[in-house]
């Protein structure tokens, strides 16, 4: 689907889950993200890639307001995000984002990390927290790790925790930054198939990594960015098998030769 | 040396010294809690969006550590009755160690606070947690932990200074030996003594302090 499909079906249904207009971001005089335009509709699973460097963290960063952007405007389920403090906490309790280096808190246990947010964020009971937090641990199959400390766990097993954390919060959209970078190779199939998991239930991602597997698997859009801009957004099929521009072609040879 | 040791006033004395080490506890335990409000409040308002705010913290741990302490609960307690404010010695005793500990528990908490790595605090953002709840609930437990052994030594010189507090005589150890050695001459014996019961309180806390690690930061970290 091209952009300008994904735009039409998104007019034609209600707000897109995601929209971006024209976004541009800077670190001073680097200009980090240029003239992004994406919209995502629920549901939908669009995967991200391209060289380290090339913005795809700073945009996904950029949903969330874990990074500002200087121009162009982001609306997440219709709110819009800016330095609004209260739009923000609206914003960021509806998107829940998987980090590279998991970020689990250590002076908690599995189980604590997983109650906090909804406890704190969302004003939920204990035992309601807790329900929540043990049915979505036993969905990445990590409920009987639920008493240990992180620094307990595997760096796959960490990682697990940290997806059913931040479902915990029951959000509209998961962000996926690298989730599999930091991993042994032997982990990386357990982290990816809990991914696989959620796409297959309809939840809304979209996850930068190389993992091409996976964007063949679960994407509906792979979008390709370099030099912090939006160079080519194709299907999975399309992307790998006829990629319109040299700079993906590049990529690739680069991506499956070390695969 | 034809000096004869002489323990009698020492013995005589020693239900009063006993009461005052519980007067230098006390100093010690009040002057160690304010300075923890004192470092944590500090730390957090040295990172204010208010300049002027990050500034006031920076001059008052520049003034307090660049100061003697000696000078420090003078100025409380005979300058500051001339600006109208009288405070009896014991309760000026725990402000003027407060205030002290207080500014170098800053420098030692914030440095805890810089060793948290980045991606904890934007983990509990991303959860939709405010800034001072990220700071309260996930920020603030591992960059104690990080730190306490440091803030431990602090607090240990800190019981120590409480004989200081003798000076405006403040009721601890060191004033009721001072009484009992003006009263018999018996230096040697009076201060012998206190420096015995000195080394059994820095123990004391360094105990009380290891059992607060035990029971607070014990998490396994790799």
């Amino acid at each position: 689907m091209t952009q300008a499909d994904a735009m039409k079906g998104s007019a034609a249904q209600a707000e897109p889950m995601i929209a971006m207009n024209h976004v541009e971001k800077w670190y001073g005089d680097y200009k980090a993200l240029t003239d992004i335009n994406l919209s995502v509709r629920k549901g939908e699973r669009i995967v991200l890639c391209g060289p380290s460097g090339s913005g795809k963290s700073t945009l996904i960063r950029c949903i969330n307001h874990l990074e500002s952007y200087q121009k162009g405007e982001i609306r997440v389920s219709g709110t819009k995000v800016d330095d609004n403090a209260r739009t923000i906490d609206a914003v960021r309790r509806e998107v829940g984002m998987v980090f590279q280096h998991f970020n689990l808190f250590p002076h908690m246990t599995v189980l604590d990390n997983c109650m906090l947010a909804p406890m704190r964020s969302l004003g939920a009971g204990k035992a309601e927290a807790e329900a929540t937090a043990r049915q979505l641990l036993g969905r990445v199959k990590i409920l009987e790790q639920a008493d240990k400390y992180p620094s307990q766990l595997s760096g796959g097993q960490q990682q697990r925790v940290a997806i059913a954390r931040a479902l915990c919060m029951k959000p509209k959209v998961m962000l996926f930054d690298e989730p599999t970078s930091a991993l042994d190779p032997e982990m990386v199939k357990e982290v990816l198939d809990t991914m696989i998991g959620l796409a297959e239930e309809g939840m809304t991602m979209i996850c930068v990594t190389h993992e091409m597997g996976f964007a063949r698997q679960v994407a509906d859009r792979v979008i390709f960015m370099a030099d912090g801009a939006i160079v080519e957004e194709a299907t999975p099929e399309a992307f790998f098998s006829a990629p319109s521009h040299e700079r993906t072609r590049k990529f690739l040879g680069e991506i499956l030769r070390q695969h | 040396m034809n000096y004869k040791l002489d323990f009698t006033p020492v013995i005589e004395g020693l239900p009063d010294l006993l009461a005052a080490c519980l007067g230098t506890f006390a100093l010690a335990l009040g002057g160690m809690a304010l300075a923890i409000v004192i470092g944590i409040g500090g730390v957090i308002l040295r990172d204010s969006a208010l300049a002027p705010v990050r500034w006031a913290v920076k001059a008052f741990v520049e003034l307090i550590r660049n100061t003697p302490f000696l000078v420090q609960i003078f100025f409380i307690y005979f300058a500051l009755p001339l600006a109208g404010l009288r405070l009896d010695p014991t309760p000026t005793a725990i402000i003027a160690l407060g205030i002290n500990g207080g500014a170098y528990a800053i420098e030692i908490i914030r440095g805890g606070v810089q060793s948290i790595p980045k991606g904890q605090i934007e983990a509990g953002l991303a959860l939709g947690l405010h800034k001072g709840q990220v700071f309260r609930l996930i920020v603030l437990k591992p960059a104690l932990r990080a730190i306490f052994p440091s803030l431990t030594s602090q607090f240990v010189l800190l019981t120590l200074t409480t004989s200081i507090c003798s000076a405006i005589s403040a009721y601890e150890l060191t004033s009721v030996a001072q009484q009992i050695e003006t009263s018999s001459f018996r230096s040697f014996e009076v201060y012998g003594t206190i420096t015995v019961f000195y080394l059994v309180i820095s123990w004391v806390m360094m105990r009380f302090f290891g059992e607060i690690t035990r029971r607070y930061f014990s998490y396994p970290v790799k």
